[in-house]
C-alpha cells in the first residue's frame, strides 16, 4: 500500500519552520549591516565588540556560578528523591512526596516565580544571587529526580544484594556499585539541571532584584533596548556553546542523555 | 533490612526533597493565596490587615477582557501545534531506525537552545526591516505599511515555535506504540486513508494527544516573555498583567490575586483531563467507535 507523503513533507517544513530563525540570525551576526535585512558584506565587527561589554562577561560569570552551585544541590536533592521514590514506591509517604516532585513541571513557571518572590519578601530575605540559586534549585529538584528515577528503574538490585553477601556495608555498596552505575543517569541529570539553570529567564527575573544579573536577564535588557547585531553575536556563540555541549554529551552517553529531557 | 531501620532509611532520603520542596514550592504557592487578601503598602511590599479590595479589582472589565485573550491565544496555540507535531510524529514513528534518530535530533536540539534567543530571532525577521517582511511584500502579499510584529498574529506565531517540540515528541512516542495493521485493516475493510487515520489512528494514539494539549496549553497560559517582545499593547496576556503588577506599580497583592485567576486557567483542563481519563476507565471505548 502506498504512502501518502503529506506527512513527510509536513515534517520538513516543520524543520524549516525550526531551523530557518536560527540560521538567519546566525547569518545576520555576521552582517556588517547594523540592521539585518541587507547584506553589507561579510565582518566579525559585533564579536569584537562584544569583548568591550564588560557587563555581558560579568553576568556570564554570575550565570556560570550559579549554574555549577544549583547542579550541585539539585543532584544531591534530586537523586536521594529518586531513591526514596523508587526504593519505597509504596509507602504513602511516597505516593504524596512523588506529587510534591512531579507537581512544579506542570506549573507556569510565572507562577513559581511569583510565589518565590511573595515568599522571599514575606520573610524578608534580600534578593539577589542567593535568592536566584534557591528559586533554580527548586525547579531543576524535579527534573533531577525523574530522570534519575528513569535509570533506577531499570537497575537490577539483585547486584546489591550481591554486594551485601559479598560483605560490603550499605554505604560501600552504596558508592561502589549503584552510584558507578547510576552514573550515565546523573551525568544525563547534572546537564540538564545546568542547562535548565543557566538558561532560565522567567524565574530568574522575578527573583533577581537590582544586584544581580544573569545573561538571560542581560539578554532580555539588550532585546528591550535594542542592541540587535550585539545580541545575534552573542546569540550565535551561545548556540555554538550548546550545539557542542549536546554533541559531546551525545558522544559520551550513547544512549538516554537526551530522552532524559522529557 | 529490619523494617525499623528500613523506616529510618526512607525518612533519612525523603527529608531533603520534600523539606525544600515544602518550603520553596508549596508554602509559597499558598503565600500567593493569603497575600491576595492583605493590602499592599506604599513601599512595594505587604502591608497589615485583611481586604476584599484585590479580589474586587479583578472584576474590572480590563481584566476579564486580558482573561478571555490568554484562553483565545492558549487555544489556537494548542490547535496549531497539534495540527503540525500530528503528521511530524506519525512521520517520526514511521520512519527507519536511523533515519529517526535524525530527525529526533534534529528536533531536540532547537529546545536546547536559549528561549529567549529563539523569540529574538523572530523578533529580528519579522521586523520591518527583517527578511520576513521583505519578502512578503515582495510578494506582494502584505502591505509595505503593514507591521508583521507587535500583534496577537506573532505572539501566536511564536509560541507555536516555542511549544511544538513538546507537542511532537508525546505524539511521536504514542504513534511508535501504534499497531499500524490496525490501519491496513481498516483500509481492507473499505475505509478512505482519511476515514482510517481519523477512525482508527486518532483514538489509538488518545494518550499521547492528551499529555501534547497539556504541555502546550499549561504554558501557553502562563506566557508572559513572548508577549512581551514580539506582541504590542492589545497582545498582553494574564501573565503580562502579573510581571507588570510586580514591575511597575509594585503591587504584589494584586500581583497575587492576577496569579490565582492563572492558577485557576491551569487547574481547569487538568482537572478536565482527568474527570475524562476516570470516564473512560470505567467505560472503555472500543477502539474506532464513534464516541458521542
Amino acid at each position: 500500500m502506498r504512502r501518502s507523503r503529506f506527512p513527510f513533507i509536513m515534517t520538513g517544513l516543520v524543520l524549516a519552520f525550526f531551523y530557518l530563525p536560527i540560521l538567519i540570525l546566525v547569518v545576520d551576526s555576521f552582517n556588517a549591516a547594523r540592521f539585518g535585512g541587507a547584506w553589507r558584506g561579510f565582518s566579525l565587527k559585533w564579536y569584537g565588540r562584544l569583548f568591550h561589554e564588560p557587563a555581558i562577561w560579568e553576568a556570564a560569570r554570575n550565570t556560570l556560578v550559579i549554574a555549577l552551585l544549583v547542579t550541585f544541590i539539585s543532584l544531591i536533592l534530586g537523586t536521594t528523591a529518586a531513591l526514596a521514590l523508587h526504593r519505597f514506591a509504596r509507602s504513602r509517604l511516597q505516593r504524596f512526596h512523588y506529587t510534591l516532585v512531579y507537581t512544579p513541571l506542570v506549573v507556569p513557571e510565572i507562577l513559581m516565580g511569583i510565589s518565590l518572590l511573595m515568599a522571599f519578601v514575606a520573610s524578608g530575605i534580600e534578593l539577589g544571587m542567593l535568592t536566584i540559586i534557591l528559586a533554580h534549585v527548586s525547579f531543576c529538584v524535579s527534573y533531577v529526580a525523574l530522570v534519575v528515577l528513569g535509570r533506577l528503574q531499570d537497575f537490577d538490585y539483585t547486584i546489591m544484594e550481591a554486594a551485601h553477601d559479598l560483605g560490603a556495608s550499605g554505604w560501600t555498596a552504596t558508592r561502589r556499585v549503584l552510584l558507578p552505575m547510576l552514573a550515565p543517569g546523573l551525568a544525563a541529570a547534572g546537564l540538564i539541571a545546568f542547562t535548565l539553570s543557566v538558561d532560565d529567564f522567567v524565574i530568574t527575573f522575578f527573583v533577581a532584584g537590582p544586584g544581580a544579573t544573569t545573561l538571560p536577564i542581560r539578554v532580555y535588557s539588550m532585546i528591550k533596548h535594542g542592541a540587535t547585531p550585539l545580541i545575534n553575536a552573542l546569540s550565535t556563540l551561545l548556540l555554538a556553546l550548546t550545539f557542542t555541549t549536546v554533541f559531546v554529551s551525545q558522544r559520551l552517553s550513547k544512549s538516554g542523555a537526551l530522552e532524559g529531557g522529557q | 533490612m529490619s523494617s525499623r531501620s528500613r523506616r529510618w532509611q526512607e525518612v533519612l532520603l525523603t527529608t531533603p526533597s520534600f523539606l525544600w520542596l515544602v518550603v520553596f514550592f508549596l508554602v509559597p504557592t499558598a503565600l500567593v493565596f493569603i497575600l491576595a487578601f492583605r493590602p499592599s503598602d506604599p513601599f512595594g511590599g505587604i502591608g497589615r490587615g485583611w481586604t476584599l479590595g484585590t479580589i474586587r479589582a479583578l472584576a474590572d472589565p480590563q481584566y476579564l477582557a486580558i482573561a478571555w485573550r490568554t484562553l483565545w491565544v492558549s487555544f489556537a496555540t494548542t490547535a496549531l501545534c497539534m495540527l503540525l507535531a500530528l503528521p511530524t510524529g506519525y512521520t517520526l514513528a514511521r520512519a527507519s531506525a536511523r533515519r529517526r534518530q535524525v530527525l529526533l535530533m534534529l528536533i531536540i536540539v532547537p529546545f536546547w537552545t536559549s528561549f529567549l534567543i529563539r523569540v529574538f530571532a523572530w523578533k529580528s525577521i519579522l521586523h520591518p526591516e527583517g527578511i520576513i517582511k521583505k519578502a512578503l511584500v515582495f510578494l506582494g502579499a502584505v502591505d509595505a505599511n503593514a507591521s508583521l510584529l507587535y500583534n496577537l498574529g506573532a505572539v501566536v506565531l511564536v509560541t507555536v515555535y516555542t511549544f511544538l517540540p513538546f507537542a511532537i515528541l508525546p505524539i511521536y512516542a504514542a504513534a511508535e506504540k501504534f499497531d499500524y495493521r490496525l490501519i491496513e485493516a481498516a483500509r481492507d475493510l473499505g475505509a478512505r486513508p482519511f476515514t482510517a487515520f481519523r477512525r482508527v489512528f486518532i483514538p489509538g494514539i488518545r494518550q499521547g494527544l492528551v499529555t501534547a494539549v497539556l504541555v502546550v496549553f499549561i504554558p501557553a497560559l502562563g506566557s508572559y516573555v513572548i508577549p512581551d517582545i514580539v506582541g504590542g499593547p492589545g497582545s498582553e496576556l494574564l501573565g503580562n498583567k502579573i510581571a507588570q503588577r510586580v514591575f511597575v506599580d509594585r503591587n504584589l497583592p494584586l500581583a497575587g490575586g492576577l496569579s490565582i485567576v492563572l492558577i485557576l486557567a491551569v487547574l481547569m483542563p487538568l482537572l478536565a483531563v482527568l474527570a475524562l481519563q476516570r470516564q473512560g476507565s470505567r467505560v472503555a471505548p472500543r477502539r474506532g467507535e464513534e464516541r458521542p
